[in-house]
């Protein structure tokens, strides 16, 4: 990782696209560049904009899920098949996944980078819990489906599956089954809440973060939560490395460097 | 033995006044925007910090693209995002707790605001102060002003008579003035040159067919620099009496060593960190323990300009 020179930076072409919920669409594209579970991409619209996004699906035919929330993310929802957009990386460490029983909770669009670790195991056993805000905005049922023991969903208004959150959820799966480790991806909030559900549990866990992003080399230091970078040392980080940082849960960065209050 | 001949050998380094264990320093713009990635570096072994550069006013930057990878080294057009310098005391209060030493560097339009940004810093606990007169792509900032001798040395005037600690002034390669610029700044109290910052670059994406970064135009960093860097550090030794500081390209004990062979009192290393990982501080000084105590030197100054001999 550290004597990474040589840096795959492609022009890739969408060889398809699929909605996947209201303003959530995936875009594919071949590219042949190694990457593991949990890695991300830098996406370049020319003339847009620069942004990470997780991988959702590996192999030659990879792809990235976007939500349409901004101006990159308005552009790449709109892509249709046979436009261009600039690829690099794969960047940063993903999930390390050991033999045993997996719980996997995703929430918002944590799911596509939650998706790849589940499609990679062989030697374990997964249950999913999928939150989202309403039925319209879940993500991945099916797909979680085909590599997951048993899907569960949560739904904030109660529209589908829980009336709940991903972590009230993941709490109640908890006292069913003795998991021998929990992956979790999406907002830091619940993130921050399912960590501690972890602790109280004992049960060991790794959670991939999202911080504010400029070079997603490991230079510039503006995604840094603590001291590691999550470009390089995460996204995904051990429940050992977020019982030490100061910052998650409670503070990120903004465009300026500056400390905001989650 | 090799472990006793090893502790035997030193690599501290007095710079201006100032204590380092061993001659790597973090260069100014990598991981030195916050307290916690400024603590990192520390661990990481360097010797000193060097801030991010700190305006008067939070400041986004550039938009994205702001980096572009290359087979040697970067190109990147941040454009000196930062959080202003009142947000900034926090920051800096957290990076002294590394124990060693911090400069604070700072970046203005006018002597002035310089002056005001220094004081700050040096309010806060900085060691010392590194003047940005030297980045490539921000409009009306760095380089634009540090190719002027005058401008150099009445920014540098202003800074030294508001402040008591030693002020760097870090320098441009983009110019064949540089020399110029160097004297003026050590004519009008600088107590070291850093040298140098990125030169000057562009990528354009064939594919695209447009310039990759949003501001065209950035700087490049890394090995493809380090030729240019050394060289200047070189004609920077003959030229000046202060100490000078060599940046470009370092990642390893010989790119290391070859800045101080040239005339380098001590190092920056930014690139090398991207590349190599935050422990690249560490393997460089335990590269430069091994070669000192492999070729019968005891002290790390004995090499300081050896290559003019």
């Amino acid at each position: 990782m550290n004597d990474r020179f040589l840096v795959v930076q492609d022009t890739v072409t969408v060889a398809s696209r699929a909605d996947e919920a209201e303003g959530v669409v995936t875009l594919r594209f071949d590219w042949n560049a190694p990457a593991a579970p949990g890695q991300f991409i830098m996406v370049w619209i020319p003339g847009v904009d620069d942004v990470p996004r997780f991988l959702s699906y590996l192999g030659d035919r990879k792809g990235i899920t976007v939500k349409n929330i901004g101006e990159a993310t308005k552009a790449l929802t709109s892509m249709k098949v046979g436009d261009k957009i600039v690829v690099r990386g794969p960047y940063g460490h993903g999930y390390h996944m050991p033999k045993g029983k997996i719980l996997a909770v995703g929430g918002g669009t944590g799911m596509a980078s939650l998706l790849p670790a589940l499609e990679r195991i062989t030697a374990s056993e997964v249950d999913t819990a999928i939150g989202a805000r309403n039925a319209q905005e879940l993500l991945f049922e099916e797909r979680a489906a085909k590599t997951s023991s048993l899907v569960r969903v949560s739904t904030d208004d109660g529209s589908k599956g829980f009336h709940g959150n991903a972590v009230q959820l993941a709490k109640e799966m908890m006292a069913d089954t003795k998991y021998d480790l929990v992956i979790g991806c999406g907002p830091e909030k619940m993130l921050y809440y399912l960590f501690q559900l972890c602790q109280e549990k004992k049960v060991p866990c790794q959670m991939s973060l999202e911080r504010y992003m400029k070079c997603g080399a490991g230079l510039c230091g503006s995604c840094a939560i603590d001291g590691l970078r999550v470009c390089r040392e995460g996204p995904v980080f051990t429940g050992e490395e977020l019982k030490e940082m100061k910052e998650f849960g409670k503070q990120r960065r903004d465009e300026c460097g500056r400390a905001v209050k989650l | 033995m090799d472990g006793m001949s090893k502790a035997m050998t030193s690599l501290k380094v007095v710079l201006a006044d100032i204590e380092m264990e061993n001659p790597t320093m973090l260069a100014s713009g990598i991981m030195g925007e916050t307290g916690g990635s400024l603590l990192a570096m520390a661990k990481g072994g360097a010797g000193a910090l060097v801030t991010k550069s700190i305006g008067s006013v939070p400041r986004e930057g550039h938009k994205n693209p702001t980096l572009v990878e290359m087979e040697h080294g970067y190109l990147n057009a941040m454009g000196l995002p930062n959080p202003g310098i009142d947000n900034f005391e926090r920051e800096l209060l957290e990076a002294l707790k590394a124990d060693v030493p911090v400069i604070g560097s700072v970046f203005g339009s006018s002597p002035e605001e310089f002056a005001d940004l220094a004081k700050k810093m040096q309010g806060y606990g900085a060691h010392a102060v590194e003047l940005n007169l030297s980045c490539p792509h921000a409009k009306g900032y760095g380089m634009e002003m540090g190719v002027d001798p005058e401008v150099v040395a009445n920014i540098i005037k202003a800074v030294k008579d508001a402040v008591f600690i030693p002020v760097f002034t870090k320098l441009t390669p983009n110019t064949h003035k540089l020399i110029d610029v160097a004297k003026a700044a050590e004519g009008a109290g600088a107590d070291a040159i850093v040298a140098i910052n990125t030169l000057k670059a562009m990528k354009i994406d064939v594919d695209m067919r447009t310039p990759v970064l949003s501001n065209r135009y950035g700087g490049l960093s890394g090995p493809a620099t380090r030729a240019v860097g050394v060289r200047c550090v070189y004609e920077l030794y003959e030229a000046l009496n202060i100490p000078v500081i060599g940046v470009g390209g370092v990642e390893d004990w010989r790119s290391a060593l070859e800045y101080i062979l040239a005339g380098a009192v001590a190092v920056q290393i930014g690139s090398g960190v991207g590349r190599k990982g935050p422990q690249v501080f560490g393997d460089v000084c335990s590269g430069m323990s091994s070669y000192l105590s492999q070729n019968g030197f005891k002290d790390i100054s004995q090499l300081v300009g050896v290559a003019h001999e």
